[in-house]
């Protein structure tokens, strides 16, 4: 009897291991699974070619990348320069300034926002931030455009990534230590002084994190994009033209893709690629996270 | 500052408010009683009972699919594993990083694993790709609390001659239960709403799928094509669909919210 339940201990124990070696290692099985099927791609054309190319004709077996990756930064860029002032005054005024009330009733809005699916903040652009750029923003920079730009996907991104931006900073604006704070205080600095020069300066490199998760969430971010960007292939000058973002050319070939030779190769590199850029952004953010989570223990 | 933070809170009213006001005229039973008729996308008869259900299968069996994996992982890292293990703060640190990859890319590797195994697109190929997708949400979040029982009680199970797998399956999953419940919660409404991972995986059809084999339709992805025909009031249902997904995900969080407070108050402190 004893021996049993020690077998059964052990059985699961291996069982729970192997679970957790899979979990661990899927990053790297799905970087292999993509690697695996874009070869074919990546044995015919150099990788610079394929990167910096501009022309983007699948029928002739043309595959450049350069207009979408552009399209991905402009679009990721200005949904971050958006989202940066605006999520670090209110992560700061929520951890410093709110009242208890505040604070607390305000997470589960925050979280509420998290949830929104994203399909849902498409529908959302496509019903406010289009029309609005359409018939008030570009008539008032003397231009036309439909509406369908660089800078509704932007706003909508900008939006998605207050969540998390704001989440992670609140918790790193938490855990600085508040006998520091109050040291600056009695130095005689203002409650903005010792924000700015106390606060901040030791809570940055969790911040530029939680920055940095926002952006790489905003890099992969799909169909909102694909929704208001307006997929033009070709790179983008300025935020009110069209923009065509890696997500959303990977969503918007899955039909054809099969019947073009090389074209579910390139589909599939455009995915590695996609993944590399954002496992790199999230590498670097929570090894600066983990740190700080150590330098308060 | 205070700006700041109501413009934020703000565009979550904006959101809500915009999705309520223009999809509600179009809302009527029709829309989630029945599946589409023919011509619906050109405007005509019928519903999107397909995509509602198909939405539902979809995530419920990636949900007790991640179940499976989820559970036993999340024991193994607070339970079997000692504190500070290399093991363990390497997983974590995976999942945290696999919880930021785009949910496209979920979708393109589950079709290269279909492709890897002849499959078509199908509900079983979406539950797959969303399984995946959950994964490390559910992982994570139920580790998060199974990290706070307090050590005193696992020892009182050992002290009274229990192994670790007694202890993990009778005290640890006792103890985290509304945890666990809230975890699963959370992982289902990200799957109902995802659809980029399904967009490859799933593929879509008008019939309520009856077969994991059988393409099949859900919600995000219905709004998405509705949206994208031409035709005006076709568009109408797809701000009806996008409200209705609201709802599901609406309720879903607020029976979390719930969940977490009624169920916290019974347990050992």
């Amino acid at each position: 009897m004893q021996n049993i339940r020690l077998l059964k201990d052990k059985i699961a124990g291996r069982f729970m291991f192997f679970l957790t070696i899979f979990s661990g290692l899927l990053v790297f099985l799905i970087a292999i699974g993509l690697y695996i099927r874009s070869r074919p791609i990546l044995a015919i054309k150099p990788l610079s070619e394929l990167l910096f190319s501009t022309s983007w004709h699948p029928l002739r077996g043309e595959f450049g990348f350069f207009p979408f990756i552009m399209g991905s930064i402009w679009v990721t860029v200005l949904a971050v320069v958006i989202a940066i002032p605006l999520c670090l005054l209110a992560a700061i005024y929520l951890s410093e300034y709110a009242p208890k009330y505040i604070r607390e009733s305000a997470k589960p809005l925050i979280d509420l926002l998290a949830g929104i699916p994203s399909v849902v903040y498409g529908v959302w652009g496509v019903l406010v931030i289009v029309p609005l750029i359409k018939d008030h923003i570009a008539p008032f920079f003397g231009t036309f455009s439909t509406g369908y730009c660089v800078l509704a996907g932007g706003i909508v991104l900008a939006i998605m990534i207050f969540p998390i931006i704001i989440h992670v900073s609140l918790e790193v604006l938490r855990s600085v230590p508040y006998g520091i704070t109050e040291a600056s205080l009695a130095l005689g600095a203002t409650k903005w002084q010792t924000i700015k020069y106390v606060v901040m300066r030791k809570a940055m490199p969790g911040v530029i994190a939680a920055i940095v998760l926002g952006l790489s969430r905003a890099f992969g971010e799909t169909m909102a994009v694909l929704m208001v960007a307006g997929n033009v292939a070709k790179v983008p000058s300025s935020a009110l033209e069209p923009a065509y973002p890696l997500p959303a050319l990977i969503a918007n070939n899955y039909g054809e893709m099969l019947s073009v030779p090389l074209y579910d190769s390139a589909i599939l590199l455009a995915c590695l690629i996609l993944l590399l850029v954002v496992l790199l952004f999230n590498i670097l953010a929570r090894v600066v996270l983990i740190k700080v989570e150590r330098s308060i223990q | 500052m205070i700006a700041s933070t109501c413009l934020i809170l703000s565009c979550l009213v904006l959101i809500l408010a915009a999705i309520v006001v223009k999809g509600l005229p179009s809302l009527d039973l029709a829309m989630i009683t029945q599946t589409p008729k023919g011509g619906y996308y050109l405007g005509k008869e019928g519903g999107i009972l397909n995509a509602i259900l198909g939405s539902l299968y979809l995530a419920g069996g990636a949900t007790i699919l991640a179940i499976f994996i989820s559970l036993p992982v999340a024991l193994y890292l607070n339970v079997y594993v000692k504190k500070g293990s290399r093991l363990a703060s390497f997983t974590r640190f995976a999942l945290d990083v696999l919880w930021g990859v785009p949910s496209i890319v979920y979708g393109a590797f589950g079709f290269t694993i279909m492709l890897y195994f002849g499959l078509r697109a199908s509900l079983l190929g979406g539950i797959i790709a969303v399984s995946l997708l959950i994964l490390p949400i559910m992982i994570r979040a139920m580790d998060e609390v199974i990290k706070m029982i307090p050590e005193k009680l696992l020892e009182a199970s050992y002290s009274l001659g229990a192994t670790r797998l007694e202890t993990a399956m009778k005290v640890v999953v006792r103890q985290a239960l509304p945890g666990i419940l809230t975890a699963i919660l959370i992982a289902f409404g990200r799957g109902v709403g995802d659809a980029a991972s399904v967009i490859f995986t799933a593929g879509f059809s008008d019939s309520i799928p009856y077969s994991l084999l059988r393409p099949a339709a859900t919600l995000p992805l219905a709004i998405f094509f509705q949206l994208g025909t031409p035709f005006p009031e076709v568009q109408d249902r797809a701000y009806a669909s996008a409200l209705i997904l609201t709802i599901m995900i609406l309720a879903i969080s607020i029976t979390i919210r719930i969940l977490t407070r009624r169920f916290t108050r019974h347990i050992v402190k």
